[in-house]
């Protein structure tokens, strides 16, 4: 990996040009707005995360910003380019694993080769150097023991490193990922985030969502609350607040801090069927 | 031998194994995306409303493989267009549309039936009918199929697997839809005469899932499926012809046959490993594969890395 340092509580540099910038956004499905005039800029080098309840429009905010669904009104530019016109391989994307259909017959190094798919290569077989690109970063995010393995023989961790492979051969100036911690372990998250944030070190802009405010607030430089909007953004030790946590979440946020860590929990009680009212 | 060779004395026999190889193969890999992308339900459909255009043909004097194709075209078009909205699902688009063109082809077979006029054939398969017309439609078809499926390889399998993201990395997934839909209805329209509309879903289907049943592997599977449904055609002709059923039916059976042969080996590979990595450490009985080192050391491959193991037997034993 690249030592070029970047400090894990950088916002990125807000004197370039934003990697995403929204302006004015509307957007929603027919019957439902889910937000109105949404302004947001990530700027070129940012490791950004999305955090909010379900169902609060992070899914949508990333569908506009992909430009995989059309906002109502407003501006969406990527790289400085409109969103439904971004050119292929400039941003990279890992879907939620829930969403991936395990049992397609696809091994790891083929799953990690559609990301080289608009390359303009016609033949379904991959290139000499096609092949390399994908051995050496297989090395680098240590999933080359597997590139044979179908997607389903692999761990958690393997996964969302194969996924995150694909994102990035093209070598994109975006990646975006929605929730890579739900459905891995403790340790993988910590994992994951760990390898995101080496990758952000070489200049590449992350943008995730996630619904895990720990994992959040020890890894990401930069939280953006949502609900419906944005709440607030920020670092975290600066907005992860129980106010903030409360108007974005709703409920009884409680926040525990230690020696530099944060614990985050919700102390609504829960109630059981014969409890006193 | 002579029950193989016998019949290869006859053209008509000869015409219809050429054709059941290529549509064979055809379906075997169109089948594969078919399976993969969950549209096994639209090749039924497409074949009845194709039968409809068929019939339709016939009475305004057309082409057999005109009326067909016409009907099957706005068929996957319709289906294609009533659904990207997402109002309406898949198979309900399919429901609506192909099976109104189905009823719109036997209203008018109901209305003929005094003049004799009959399209068994169309239905359930007909040996005797293949034309070195329909040898060229067939191996027309089959060239175009092999084609697109070579040169769309890449945009076909990515939005396969994975049609947000495939979008996302700049793959236009509406054309690749499009063009597989039209890919599917030629295969269609080109196998009616060999495989019956009534049986063309299981011919799709039957080679591509007894190829899943045997690899992991994409790209095998599409070569396994393309040699299964070949083999699967040439069989059943020969069926057709010894025991005088519908070609139809005969590729058909001989396809659910190889598809539960796969599915039974699959089931005794699956028991025999089992057997072979499942024992017992005093007693706690678990399945796990061992090494000759682990068997040495009485450590399991799983407990490296988590610490001292607790003591065990050394040896395996088997159940």
């Amino acid at each position: 990996m690249s030592t070029r340092a970047i400090s894990r509580l950088d916002p990125g540099d807000p004197g370039t040009k934003p990697a995403v910038s929204l302006t004015g956004v509307s957007a929603g499905y027919e019957h439902n707005v889910v937000f109105t005039r949404l302004s947001l800029d990530i700027h070129a080098g940012q490791f950004a995360g999305i955090v909010g309840p379900t169902g609060c429009g992070k899914t949508t905010l990333l569908k506009i910003i992909l430009g995989t669904m059309p906002a109502f009104s407003g501006e969406v530019r990527v790289a400085g380019q409109a969103a439904a016109t971004i050119r292929p391989g400039l941003v990279g994307y890992v879907p939620q694993l829930g969403s991936v259909d395990w049992s397609f017959p696809v091994t790891v190094e083929e799953v990690i080769l559609m990301g080289l798919y608009t390359s303009g290569r016609v033949w379904p077989w991959p290139s000499r150097e096609e092949r390399r690109r994908v051995r050496d970063l297989a090395h680098r995010l240590g999933i080359h023991d597997c590139l044979r393995h179908h997607i389903v023989h692999t761990s958690g961790g393997q996964r969302q490193r194969a996924f995150l492979a694909r994102a990035l051969i093209s070598n994109p100036r975006l990646v975006v990922l929605d929730e890579p911690t739900s459905g891995v372990d403790i340790k993988t998250q910590h994992e994951v985030l760990h390898l995101l944030g080496d990758i952000n070190s070489e200049g590449i802009t992350i943008l995730l969502t996630t619904h895990d405010l720990n994992a959040v607030a020890s890894h990401l430089p930069w939280v953006i609350c949502f609900n419906n909007g944005i709440v607030a953004q920020g670092r975290p030790q600066d907005i992860f607040t129980a106010d903030i946590l409360t108007r974005t979440y709703g409920g009884d946020i409680v926040i525990v801090r230690h020696e530099g860590h944060f614990l985050i929990a919700n102390n609504t009680p829960l109630r059981f069927k014969g409890d006193a009212q | 031998m002579e029950i193989l060779l016998e019949p290869l004395e006859y053209e008509f026999f000869r015409h219809a194994l050429l054709a059941a190889l290529m549509i064979g193969a055809l379906c075997g890999l169109i089948g594969v995306y078919v399976i993969l992308r969950g549209m096994s339900y639209v090749g039924h459909g497409l074949s009845h409303a194709a039968f409809g255009g068929a019939v339709a043909g016939f009475f305004l004097n057309l082409n057999f493989y005109a009326g067909a194709g016409v009907m099957g075209l706005v068929a996957a078009l319709l289906i294609d267009r009533i659904t990207r909205s997402g109002k309406v699902k898949l198979d309900a688009a399919i429901g609506i549309v192909t099976t109104a063109m189905f009823a719109f082809g036997v209203a008018i077979i109901s209305q003929a039936r005094t003049s004799g006029l009959s399209f068994e054939a169309a239905l359930f398969g007909n040996i005797l009918g293949i034309t070195h017309g329909d040898l060229v439609v067939i191996g027309s078809v089959t060239a175009v199929n092999i084609a697109a499926v070579i040169l769309l390889y890449r945009p076909l399998l990515f939005s396969t697997f994975d049609n947000e993201a495939a979008r996302v990395f700049g793959i236009r997934t509406g054309a690749v839809h499009l063009i597989f839909s039209l890919l599917l209805t030629l295969s269609v329209i080109a196998s009616m005469n060999v495989v019956g509309v009534t049986m063309i879903a299981a011919t799709l289907i039957a080679p591509a899932m007894t190829a899943r049943m045997i690899t992991d592997s994409f790209s095998r599977m599409l070569l396994y499926a393309c040699l299964i449904g070949a083999v699967t055609g040439v069989a059943g002709m020969y069926l057709s012809y010894i025991f005088n059923v519908a070609s139809g039916a005969a590729i058909v059976l001989f396809g659910a046959l190889l598809f539960c042969l796969a599915g039974l080996a699959k089931l005794a590979q699956q028991k025999f490993a089992l057997s072979v990595t499942l024992h017992r450490h005093g007693d706690l009985i678990h399945s796990h594969p061992h090494t000759e080192a682990h068997l040495e050391s009485g450590k399991s491959a799983e407990d490296e890395g988590f610490g001292t193991p607790k003591p065990r037997e050394p040896a395996r034993k088997p159940l």
